[in-house]
């Protein structure tokens, strides 16, 4: 399931309309997160406020998407371009690698939610096959 | 509330008479730690538990997996009610230790692992089944308090 051509044409049309919403973006997706999976809490225990929209997640959310835009740069060669991002999450933060797919859902819902007549299924497909394809680069690390 | 037969329950308690609780589970936390790296992040407070060999040898990450197959004993001997058994263990694990679920399940792959390595062609497809039937009552159970 790698990235084809068209793939990575898609994503970085589709990314340069809504990269300007970023923030808001990794906010809602982050607070979304913790609220329908909030097993994922326990990754965020040194927050005082968790709640949708709160200080340290709107934080966060805004560090995230710029990893994203980053990876977006960085399409045609993930592994090496995430390297040390794959090591943070690796050696220090360890998040547990299945949780990268709960958040590329969040992020994919708050797409559709803020972008319904640009996020078709043809963006759809090519931008979860992208957050995959991270998601594959910041587990390259772990063992 | 799960639902066992009367084969079935034969089939988990089988298993589980051959589990030598102290012989399986001394060395059950270094499987999941030398397979699963990332799960380390819960034993800061253990020692070495950084290299294969410390981690082998850990005395408390030993102590920690006869813990757990003590439990394990509790939710075979609760089969019908994994879920009110383990309410407690499963709030502890969320609020106070803030454990990803996800490493409930990864834990139970590692037993049956363990498990295999004890009971070999007797750890049948059939036997196996329903031995993950069970198990992921267990894990189910442990993070039914995750809201």
């Amino acid at each position: 399931m790698s990235l084809s051509a068209k793939d990575k044409n898609t994503v970085k049309t589709f990314w340069a309309k809504v990269s300007s919403n970023g923030e808001a973006i990794g906010a809602d997706a982050l607070s979304r997160m913790l609220v329908v999976y909030p097993q994922t809490k326990t990754y965020f225990s040194h927050w005082k406020d968790l709640s949708p929209g709160s200080a340290p997640v709107k934080k966060h959310g805004a560090t995230v998407m710029a990893g994203v835009a980053d990876a977006v740069a960085k399409i045609d060669d993930l592994t090496s371009g995430l390297l040390s991002l794959s090591e943070l999450h690796a050696f220090t933060l360890r998040v547990d690698p299945s949780n990268f797919k709960i958040l590329s859902h969040s992020i994919l819902v708050v797409l559709a939610i803020m972008f319904p007549t640009d996020f078709t299924p043809e963006v759809h497909v090519a931008m979860d096959k992208f957050l995959a394809a991270v998601a594959r680069a910041l587990s390259e690390k772990y063992r | 509330m799960v639902k066992w037969t009367e084969e079935e329950r034969c089939i988990i308690r089988g298993v589980w008479e051959k589990v030598d609780i102290d012989e399986v589970g001394a060395q059950l936390w270094a499987r999941a730690l030398i397979v699963y790296p990332w799960i380390e992040r819960y034993f800061g407070s253990f020692g070495d538990t950084f290299t294969t060999t410390a981690i082998l040898n850990n005395p408390k990450l030993a102590a920690l997996g006869k813990i757990v197959l003590a439990a394990l004993d509790t939710a075979v001997k609760n089969m019908d009610n994994v879920k009110g058994a383990y309410a407690s263990l499963s709030r502890v694990h969320y609020e106070k230790i803030k454990v990803d679920p996800e490493h409930f399940r990864l834990l139970a792959e590692c037993i049956t692992i363990s498990i295999a390595c004890k009971l070999k062609a007797e750890l049948s497809p059939q036997v196996q089944s329903t031995w993950q039937k069970f198990l992921s009552a267990v894990v189910d159970s442990m993070r039914s308090q995750y809201k």
